[in-house]
């Protein structure tokens, strides 16, 4: 099997595909067969933790996708994650059952709790995972698709689109925090039981959902090192330099915002879902303006216009905040804020551009 | 000497009692008492006079006791006797006992009713007298019941308690309610006419009658006639009701109302019925426009606060087209210097010095940040928008290291609480001011920027930085004082806000959306559209709060904006000309 020169002539992008290939062959080894006291053994913790980095890359992914190739800054992305985190709860939520602490048979506790007497209707079909899992799809992308019409064709760009999508993932955080919107309210999605009949709380389902994701970013990836590769991926870009000049030239650009947008937040959804059962709950909270803030802040500390440096900013900063948050509580937030600020005025092209540079240096 | 003792012409307390020790404590008490002015001086003269007269000042006591004119002291001896029959009467004795100490009148009625209805009046059996107990612990702070005349204090154990029930409540506050028709005081006759509202009696009505035909004041006699209608409404004349049911229609008075309603509902008559309704009618219009004047107040105080939280930014992405995602902890900081500010000064005094040191403070953090960050960043707005966020982040962090994570409450000085009635309309005084200081500081920063040297020279880089500079604006300067002004602008909305929430790392975070949203749906750089977007906004998302609650309402409002940007990107008032080109 040839692959074809656009992946090829991509080094960084072959280096991640082999990097994800083999750690979804190690890391199920040192987690399943290698025995517990033995100090390469991973655990369960571990594992979890490493497939929500590989989420929060799949995440970042579609946010360089629509920022490095398109220069759409979207403030807004954390709500297509979200949402499409909300898909797979429900039906993770409709799997629990009878097994609930009501019991009853169709209904989630929280209903039961507010004394609802029947299902509303949009929770129908969750049952189902086919269904499930084309709603994880369907709805980011249909709000991304019908938000981004509405935006790209009225031109709004620039300071603006990043204000409104910050506005509609607040927007949206209120809205979930409503008990009467029927998703839990403060508390959201939780205490999930299993997925397609396997308890998640067994090693081998944390283990499958850990190689899911990598193959989700993997698969994502690829789409998007594609996209940039076609025709379609030097319309993006001619969009992000010259949105005037490309629309002359005769190109539909809404169109291809709109589309590409929602492309982004179907991956973004796919991320989304894969880390609710790997995190075990989903609430309001991951609709927070900050959240979507951050996945922005991991893309320009990789490196915005590479897809490979937004995964790997988003592993490191997720490693660095999973490592400060527990040593050093108080120093998280200075050091984000201080990432923040460092990178836009140091490294405006991220550790990518750094690497890349110094190989320019020394050839 | 004796000019002294005649100012305590009121009776002595117990001076039938013989003992003169007793009789020159007691005695001091109301000279130390009524002496305004010298009252150490007179107690000097008493000590000295202790040891030597004796006898003069029993001498003294006779002057005085012949002075006092005798039909008091016989009141006063049918009083006490009155007073102590209350202890052995059932509740129908007591009862019969309150209206005979009201036709007996005397001037310490009220005080007397008052601690009967309060549980605070008690019986010494060693001397025996009724005495009103005042404190809550183990030992009272008595003072004779019949004089008013303190008795220092005395344990709880000692006092018997004169039992009361709530039908005798109900009678004293009537009674009283009908002594204070006769007052001279406005308040008291005010008082009584609602007392009379809330329960009305055939009685009643008749002394409303007389008092009607006396009465000077306007408002007062308004009342009546209207407590009278209200008599009239259970008159046994069908017309006379009717009439009473018209002239009731638009009074909001909860007694007025629900009788009213009643009459609406259930009277015999027909005409009557339909007259009820009517009124009720007119009731429910006034409310109406009541609720609705509350509303837009509400609206107006919730804009004034989105107006204070934009302006700010209206001058630094509006004018200079800076996005600051700190400008929400700038506000914070503000809250936070006026907390610090009132653990230094009394709560009274600490608006007006928080205001500038608010200003000055934020204003500060404003040109570091322009300095040493937004100057390197002009001309790429997103990463400007991330390096601020950033600034954000570590504000926040900041705060939380310093302060604690938990909430501060900013105390609201004396001037500022309370409310202010417009007839029945209560509004909040803190709103009301903070409305007035929005405008406020809305004319301080117009007139800055319009008047000002500094204003012009901000104007002239806003619409062409080259040729500002060209002519001799020193233009790296005022974008640091632009920065600092529209910061110092946050920091005194900072001091508005910490009258109105409670001041926490999060305060700003919570504005931040919704300020960007006032600005952009104005217009960028344009003030006036500011401020009429923060209004806008505010009366809207108050207007949809009684039927879509709180969250719902400010989502809708989101929404809007959202679909609202999309249909006319540049604002409410688009800037025009060359400026909105570049």
């Amino acid at each position: 099997m040839r692959l074809p020169i656009w992946l090829l002539s991509d080094r960084a992008g072959l280096i991640l595909l082999a990097t994800l290939a083999i750690i979804s062959i190690v890391v199920p080894v040192l987690n399943l067969w290698v025995p517990a006291e033995h100090p390469l053994h991973l655990s369960a913790y571990t594992v979890t933790l490493l497939g929500k980095y590989l989420c929060y890359a799949l995440l970042a992914v579609a946010v360089d996708l629509v920022w490095g190739y398109m220069g759409i800054l979207s403030l807004g992305h954390a709500a297509f994650f979200a949402l499409g985190g909300y898909c797979f709860g429900m039906y993770l939520m409709r799997q629990i059952g009878a097994r609930g602490v009501y019991g009853d048979p169709v209904l989630p506790d929280f209903m039961v709790f507010l004394n609802w007497k029947e299902l509303p209707w949009y929770w129908h079909g969750f049952d189902q995972f086919g269904f499930a899992v084309l709603m994880v799809m369907i709805v980011p992308g249909l709000l991304a698709f019908v938000f981004g019409w509405f935006a790209f064709r009225s031109r709004v760009s620039g300071v603006y689109l990043s204000i409104i999508t910050q506005a509609l993932t607040y927007a949206l955080m209120l809205a979930f925090f409503r008990n009467e919107m029927g998703f839990g309210g403060n508390n959201g999605l939780t205490d999930f039981k299993d997925v397609l009949g396997f308890s998640l709380q067994a090693d081998g389902v944390r283990i499958v959902l850990f190689v899911f994701s990598a193959l989700a970013l993997a698969g994502g990836y690829v789409l998007c090192r594609w996209l940039v590769s076609t025709r379609m991926g030097r319309v993006l870009v001619a969009i992000r330099d010259s949105e005037d000049r490309a629309r002359f030239l005769g190109y539909r650009v809404e169109q291809v915002k709109a589309l590409v947008f929602a492309f982004s937040a179907i991956l973004a959804g796919v991320a989304g879902a894969l880390y609710v059962p790997q995190v075990g709950i989903i609430n309001p909270g991951e609709f927070a303006p900050i959240n979507s803030i951050e996945a922005v802040i991991w893309v320009a500390v990789g490196g915005r216009g590479t897809l490979v440096g937004a995964v790997v900013g988003a592993v490191l900063v997720n490693y660095a905040k999973t490592w400060l948050t527990g040593a050093l509580p108080e120093v998280w937030l200075f050091a984000l804020g201080g990432l923040f600020v460092a990178v836009t005025l140091l490294l405006p092209s991220g550790l990518m551009g750094l690497l890349r540079r110094r190989r320019e240096v020394a050839a | 000497m004796p000019i002294r003792t005649g100012t305590v012409h009121s009776p002595l307390p117990q001076a039938g009692e013989g003992s003169g020790v007793r009789a020159v404590d007691s005695t001091a008490d109301p000279l130390t008492l009524s002496s305004t002015h010298g009252g150490e001086g007179s107690e000097r003269l008493f000590r000295t006079l202790e040891p030597a007269g004796l006898g003069l000042i029993l001498v003294l006591l006779a002057i005085a006791l012949l002075w006092g004119s005798p039909p008091a002291r016989a009141d006063d001896a049918e009083l006490r006797a009155v007073l102590l029959e209350l202890r052995e009467a059932d509740f129908d004795g007591k009862a019969a006992l309150i209206e005979k100490l009201v036709t007996l009148n005397p001037s310490r009625i009220t005080p007397i009713l008052k601690a009967l209805a309060d549980s605070r009046l008690y019986y010494q059996a060693d001397p025996e007298r009724m005495v009103i107990g005042r404190g809550d612990g183990a030992e009272l702070a008595i003072e004779e019941a019949a004089t008013g005349a303190a008795l220092g204090t005395l344990s709880k154990r000692d006092l018997e308690r004169i039992t009361t029930n709530n039908r005798l409540r109900r009678l004293i506050e009537e009674r009283l309610a009908r002594l204070g028709l006769a007052s001279a005081d406005p308040q008291q006759r005010r008082a009584a006419i609602e007392a009379f509202l809330r329960n009305p009696d055939p009685a009643g009505a008749e002394l409303l009658k007389a008092r009607l035909a006396v009465e000077t004041d306007l408002k007062i006699k308004e009342l009546l006639t209207l407590s009278l209608a209200l008599a009239d409404l259970s008159s046994p004349e069908a017309p006379v009701r009717a009439q009473a049911a018209e002239a009731l229609g638009g009074q909001l008075q909860p007694e007025i109302r629900g009788q009213l309603a009643r009459a609406a509902a259930a009277d015999p008559d027909p005409a009557v019925r339909e007259a009820a309704q009517r009124a009720v009618s007119r009731t429910e219009f006034r409310l109406q426009l009541l609720s609705g004047a509350e509303t837009l107040f509400f609206g107006l105080s919730l804009g004034s606060v989105l107006i204070l939280a934009a302006i700010g930014l209206a001058v630094t992405f509006g004018v200079m087209g800076v996005i600051n995602m700190a400008h929400g902890e700038l506000m914070m900081l503000g809250a936070y210097t006026t907390w610090l500010v009132q653990q230094w000064l009394p709560v009274n005094w600490s608006l007006p010095v928080a205001i500038p040191l608010a200003f000055l403070v934020a204003g500060l953090m404003g040109i570091a940040i322009e300095r040493g960050i937004i100057r390197f960043l002009y001309g790429r707005p997103l990463e400007t928008l991330l390096a601020t966020f950033g600034v954000s982040l570590i504000l926040q962090q900041a705060v939380r290291s310093v302060f604690s994570p938990l909430n501060r409450s900013v105390a609201t000085p004396d001037w500022m609480s309370g409310v202010l009635a417009f007839g029945p309309l209560e509004l909040t005084l803190n709103r009301l001011v903070i409305v007035g200081f929005c405008i406020a500081v809305f004319a301080l920063l117009w007139l800055a920027l319009q008047r000002t040297r500094l204003g012009l020279e901000v104007r002239a880089v806003a619409q062409n930085r080259a040729m500002a500079r060209a002519m001799g604006v020193r233009s790296a300067r005022v974008d640091a004082l632009t920065f600092g002004l529209g910061s110092g602008i946050a920091g005194v909305a900072g001091v508005a806000l910490s009258q109105l929430t409670n001041v926490g790392p999060n305060l700003g975070q919570s504005y931040i959306v919704d300020s960007f949203m006032v600005v952009v749906f104005g217009g960028v750089g344009n003030l006036w559209g500011t401020l009429v977007a923060g209004l806008s906004l505010g009366v809207a998302n108050k207007l949809l709060e009684p039927w879509a609650g709180a969250v719902l309402a400010k989502i809708l409002v989101l929404i809007f904006l959202i679909l609202f940007i999309q249909k006319r990107p540049r604002g409410l008032f688009p800037q025009r000309g060359r400026a909105a080109e570049v």
